[in-house]
């Protein structure tokens, strides 16, 4: 059941970037900004709590769960430390990905090279 | 005191330059395209030997200038000049190549159009008396215009229908006052048009003006019409370009229908391979002219062509800027006898 | 404003503006149409199953009795490292031709926007190449995602001042 709803709501939320993608004249780059951003505020307003209830990986997975889980440490972070919570909370939340990414975009980069298209 | 000039922007040759020999190197994937057997070298690795793309485009220049030097017997040192140019910044793949040269360069830079550019200057430099022997060059390569242009080759992008796929290819054409054909004729160089068309993605249309303009500009200097030519030719307009430059043309009276043609839509086979509107770069008219048209005049299957070889003027710097994209395309005519 | 010189006689006068408009609609009607259906089925179907693997992952850490509250951490690790690895073996630009949206908005997405860029500028050298580079596509995901998680963060503290 998890898989199902995980399924329907990750695939939702890329179907809306497709439409976005090939209705309007909006880059890829400027997508996921936007997706990003989103996830914040829909995380701030608590809108996103359900969403990510119910779908579970379905939601944390596509870029809006990364702007969620940057709303949620925020604000969680605010509550334990004060102000300076809104400068350590999101980064501290997303750190697992961040550096992940910056470590596995380094090490690939050693690896391997990139290849001609066909 | 001008007179070899017909109309506003047409030069009508007094003794016509010829083009004694050409070469063209295409990529693998241009290799399994339509005219693959009309390529001196197609290349079964994209990186040529090199450690990058930019270096496997220079040497892919380098070799289509040594392979059409070759096919004539005559030493580089008998060439006045070389007119080069390719996508890259500051001409990376041009100057590369030319440092390997002991020939006077003039590097140019006119997007796609680059060919025609580089055969109009060529001519002139011969008709005008001031050279013998010059050759035009041009390479692209697809590789180095995506990391240049566009994204990363291993993103996972999605190119939308109108995109164009840059060929990987160079060719060279070694373009002389002694010769017996094919003779280059006219030249008409192009202004740059700009319709205000914004989206890189669709190259074609923003180039459909210009190339439309020169055509036209064209017939009207020369008097002749689309009836005069075997076949007319734009460099890389693809397949919506192509439309659309048939429709302008047609509104203003010509009926190019059916003899009009784009390198672009000869280069791949658009339903088998995966290249959306067609090629482009300047490789594109670079190969189609070198390795195919050229041969078709030698045969004798075309007797009187109209080369016009189309560039889109933008960087990524003017498409972040929101500029729109001008457009630019220079028209050579070229036939067997005169 | 300059006259559009665009030939034949019938044209030479015509307004500029007029004419670009004219080929700009032009232009809108011989666009081929991308098979949005198609396009939407694949985002779709790739994006669900994306997902389906992070919940794989999700249930895995769980079952191992990772606390609920970190599991999030290694959810993220793999699923970057899964788009990191098939963006070195020339996967995923594959599948993103296909998926579209399906592959570009899933954290692997996010991933093969760093390592893309990061294995395209080697060449360019390991300093202004990989590691100014690596950053030129999903740079603005983290200075707008970061940037307006740290604006929630102070209206939150201020209305919590109020309270």
């Amino acid at each position: 059941m998890d898989y199902l709803r995980a399924f329907i709501v990750g695939g939702t939320i890329c179907l809306i970037g497709q439409i976005l993608m090939d209705k309007t004249s909006l880059t890829p780059a400027r997508i996921l900004v936007s997706f990003v951003t989103a996830g914040v505020i829909l995380g701030a307003l608590g809108i996103y709590d359900p969403i990510f209830e119910y779908g579970k990986a379905g939601a944390s997975v596509p870029l809006p769960g990364f702007g969620y889980a940057l709303a949620k440490g925020t604000i969680k972070e605010v509550q334990q430390n004060g102000l300076i919570g809104a400068f350590t909370g999101g980064i501290k939340a997303t750190s697992a990905g961040i550096a992940a990414a910056i470590f596995f975009g380094y090490l690939m980069a050693i690896i391997f090279n990139p290849k001609a298209k066909s | 005191m001008v007179e070899k000039r017909l109309g506003e922007q047409t030069i009508a040759f007094k003794n016509p330059p010829s083009i004694i020999s050409t070469a063209a190197i295409a990529g693998p994937k241009e290799g399994e395209g339509p005219l693959r057997d009309y390529y001196d070298i197609v290349l079964d690795d994209d990186l040529f030997g090199e450690e990058t793309w930019e270096k496997a485009e220079s040497k892919m220049q380098k070799e289509a200038v040594r392979l059409a030097l070759e096919k004539l017997q005559i030493d580089e040192k008998d060439i006045d000049y070389i007119f080069a140019g390719d996508l890259l910044n500051q001409l990376m793949a041009s100057s590369l190549a030319a440092r390997d040269y002991r020939i006077p360069f003039f590097g140019l830079y006119g997007a796609c159009s680059t060919l025609t550019e580089s055969m109009s200057l060529g001519a002139m430099a011969v008709d005008g008396g001031f050279a013998d022997y010059v050759i035009a060059s041009t390479s692209s390569h697809f590789c180095s215009a995506e990391r240049q242009f566009r994204f990363p080759l291993e993103h996972g992008n999605q190119r939308p229908p109108t995109s164009q796929w840059t060929v990987t290819g160079a060719g060279a054409a070694v373009i002389s006052s002694k010769g017996k054909g094919p003779y280059i004729t006219h030249v008409t160089t192009g202004r740059v048009v700009d319709f205000g068309i914004k989206d890189a993605n669709n190259m074609g249309a923003a180039m459909a003006p210009a190339a439309a303009d020169t055509i036209l500009r064209h017939f009207k200097d020369t008097g002749r019409t689309n009836k005069d030519y075997d076949l007319i030719i734009t460099g890389d307009l693809g397949k919506v370009g192509m439309e659309l430059t048939l429709d302008i043309v047609k509104k203003q009276g010509f009926d190019m229908s059916a003899n009009y043609s784009d390198c672009g839509v000869k280069v791949f086979d658009l339903t088998q391979q995966d290249v959306h509107a067609g090629g482009s770069g300047c490789g594109c008219s670079a190969i189609v002219f070198c390795g195919y048209l050229y041969k078709q005049l030698l045969e004798g299957n075309l007797n009187r062509i109209l080369l016009i070889s189309t560039g889109a003027l933008l960087s990524p710097t003017s498409t972040m800027q929101g500029e729109s994209i001008p457009g630019i395309a220079h028209a050579v005519a070229i036939e067997r006898g005169v | 404003m300059k006259t559009l010189r665009m030939e034949g006689d019938c044209m030479e006068h015509t307004n500029e503006e007029r004419l670009k408009k004219e080929f700009q609609d032009m232009v809108k009607r011989s666009a081929p149409s991308s098979n949005f259906l198609k396009d939407c089925l694949a985002a779709f179907v790739v994006g669900g199953l994306i997902c389906v693997i992070g919940q794989f992952v999700m249930n895995f850490f769980i079952n191992m009795g990772i606390p609920k509250e970190e599991v999030g951490y290694y959810v993220a690790t793999i699923m970057v490292f899964l788009g990191a690895f098939l963006t070195g073996i020339g996967v995923y630009d594959n599948i993103g031709k296909f998926a579209g949206a399906g592959s570009i908005v899933p954290i692997t997405g996010f991933s093969n926007s760093i390592v893309a860029p990061a294995m395209e500028f080697k060449r360019e050298g390991f300093v202004f190449g990989v590691g100014a580079k690596m950053f030129v596509i999903a740079g603005p995901v983290l200075v707008y995602g970061i940037s307006s998680s740290v604006i929630v963060g102070i209206i939150y503290y201020i209305m919590n001042l109020f309270k």
